[in-house]
């Protein structure tokens, strides 16, 4: 019975998850377009969890490996070089490369904790920034702060992601594609990302987390441990990093600021830490309010003010510090914590 | 007896303190060896630098006749030595049976992509490791704790969840550093009654301990440390009778009114 009603629940959840881009399709594409970055901060933020959530090693320059993820497939799919790779073929590169580059942060790390490593890797962020915007002379690598343009989108059994196509007599825009292809791998890095928090590696994270030494102790060899939640984590932000390059069709250095590591960050902590449904969470909550707000906030004060006061971009920012102060305040291990509602919570989404 | 473990003239400088001079001692297969001497002897600098947390200056350590690896906890931990702490380090946000299969960690080999995969050995071996975890929770005497966080448990079942992840490890040498520090009267005849049992169940002990009555009556053999140096090492009721241990302990010659 509760078999039958548990599997009645996911079949409405998935048809739910099915039908959401056709709804969001007669309030305007841009939803899609929204739902589709939402999911994408989703991929993000799993990413970051597996290193700051479970493994406790604190990364303020993850948005670093998004970029990483990002330049390869543009590189490799744009006219920049002539190239035309298959995506099948870029993703993976890009999560290698981007996992490499995980890697590669993390080795010199390695004996740096909490704030010492939030500074470094912080860095390391604004490195992979900087190149981005500098490697354009004395060889035109990413074509500088111009970024890369006419970049391939997703093109699946001669089936092109960026226009309209009838199906069954339901149109699909170009972006309600991509939710579908997001979709899968979303169900995928979540699998991913279950299946690890549950396995030999994932409780050798979390012992690293919970004390490093004991865990040394307990004969954990922390240095591959720690490198290998660096690479893993980053090699998320890569597939994710693709995925975007691939729906914008352009990258350019300004979208892998400090403030959306900084952002990634946020929802992981506001969601919950090491819990992947409360990661989740977070991220969509981080991702629609701004939205929601955005469409809000300025007829609101037309209409309560008959002008515009505060420009929602500003309004946004304050009430995102507020409610992050807010939940520190009173849920400081995030609104779904790792271990308390796990299973109950772990059930109705699952 | 054969023995197990051989400390070789082990010296470990901090700075200008000199620790550990030329210390060395000889454990035998099962037995339970004591290492007391007063606060600063450098009991537990001597316990870090055979758990590879200090890398020793000098000399050398033999495990069943094989070099300990310099300076890796994970290393010696595989070789075979597990070991306790003085203040209690447990994963505190994991349940107790999370801690233990943590533990298993050095005796098993899944990686990621099994754990990605779920492929069939990685599900066997992962109830395996749960299954060998519930043992020895059971062992130590915590199995109805098994699903709690290690952080809520009472301080001495977080001692014995301690020793429970120790064993998990399959260690030869079981080093437990002030097993007994904060316990009553009636948990410290538990944690003999364990250590006991250990031993037969043929485990040899490493004790460091401050509570005299306990060492002196647990230990085979014992080893007293002062200002680095072994003073001392042999069964309890010499040791206790040696004048320079006397001193030691109390300073000067106050006759062998004392311990």
């Amino acid at each position: 019975m509760t078999d039958l009603r548990k599997y009645a629940g996911m079949a409405l959840i998935a048809l739910a998850l099915l039908a959401l881009p056709l709804v969001l399709t007669s309030m305007g594409t841009a939803w899609v377009r929204i739902t589709n970055l939402a999911i994408l901060f989703v991929f993000l933020s799993l990413g970051l969890n597996i290193v700051v959530g479970m493994a406790g090693l604190l990364d303020l320059g993850y948005i670093a490996f998004y970029a990483v993820g990002a330049y390869v497939y543009a590189l490799l799919a744009s006219p920049h070089f002539g190239l035309h790779l298959p995506f099948w073929v870029i993703l993976p590169i890009g999560a290698l490369l981007a996992g490499l580059a995980g890697a590669v942060l993390g080795a010199p790390t390695l004996r740096l904790r909490g704030d010492y490593l939030a500074i470094v890797t912080l860095g390391f962020g604004e490195i992979v920034r900087i190149l981005m915007n500098n490697l354009s002379a004395p060889f035109n690598i990413t074509n500088g702060p111009k970024g890369i343009t006419r970049i391939d989108g997703l093109n699946v059994a001669g089936m092109s992601f960026n226009s309209t196509d009838t199906l069954f007599g339901i149109s699909f825009t170009g972006p309600a594609k991509y939710y579908y292809i997001l979709l899968l791998l979303l169900l995928c890095v979540i699998a991913v990302n279950l299946r690890l928090q549950k396995s030999r590696i994932g409780r050798a994270w979390v012992a690293i987390r919970e004390d490093e030494l004991a865990a040394k102790s307990a004969g954990i060899n922390t240095r591959n441990v720690k490198l290998l939640a660096f690479a893993m984590g980053a090699s998320f932000g890569g597939i994710a990093g693709g995925m975007f390059a691939a729906m914008q069709g352009f990258v350019s250095p300004e979208s892998f600021i400090l403030q959306e590591s900084v952002m990634v960050l946020a929802m992981v902590v506001l969601g919950g830490m090491g819990n992947v449904w409360g990661v989740i969470a977070g991220a969509l909550l981080l991702s629609f309010v701004p939205e929601f707000l955005r469409y809000t906030v300025e007829p609101a004060q037309k209409m309560l003010f008959g002008r515009l006061l505060v420009e929602p971009e500003v309004l946004r920012m304050l009430i995102f510090g507020v409610a992050l102060v807010l939940t520190m305040r009173f849920r400081p291990a995030g609104l779904w914590p790792e271990a308390r509602h796990r299973r109950e919570f772990g059930e109705k989404r699952a | 007896m054969s023995v197990l473990l051989e400390a070789l003239s082990v010296g470990k400088r901090f700075g200008g303190v000199q620790a550990l001079k030329d210390v060395s001692l000889t454990i035998r297969a099962q037995e339970i060896y004591g290492l007391i001497g007063p606060n600063g002897a450098g009991k537990t600098t001597f316990f870090n630098v055979l758990t590879g947390l200090y890398t020793r200056d000098s000399g050398d350590v033999l495990l069943a006749g094989a070099p300990l690896p310099l300076g890796s906890p994970h290393l010696v931990a595989r070789a075979g030595i597990a070991r306790t702490f003085q203040n209690i380090r447990l994963f505190g946000n994991m349940t107790a049976l999370e801690n233990v299969m943590v533990g298993r960690h050095v005796r098993t080999r899944i990686g990621m992509f099994g754990a990605i995969l779920r492929t069939r050995s990685q599900r066997e071996e992962e109830a395996a490791i749960r299954r060998r975890a519930e043992e020895l929770l059971h062992y130590v005497g915590i199995a109805h704790r098994a699903n709690d966080l290690a952080r809520h448990l009472a301080y001495g079942d977080q001692r014995r969840l301690e020793i429970a992840r120790a064993l998990a490890t399959e260690p030869k040498l079981l080093a437990l550093d002030e097993p007994a520090a904060g316990m009553n009267a009636t948990e410290t005849g538990a944690l003999r009654q364990l250590i006991l049992g250990l031993r037969a169940d043929g485990l040899t002990v490493l004790l460091i301990e401050h509570d005299v009555k306990l060492v002196m009556g647990l230990c085979d053999r014992v080893a007293v440390l002062d200002y680095g140096e072994k003073i001392a090492e042999d069964v309890p009721e010499v040791v206790q009778k040696d004048a320079k241990v006397i001193e030691a302990y109390l300073g000067g010659n106050v006759g062998d009114s004392s311990t």
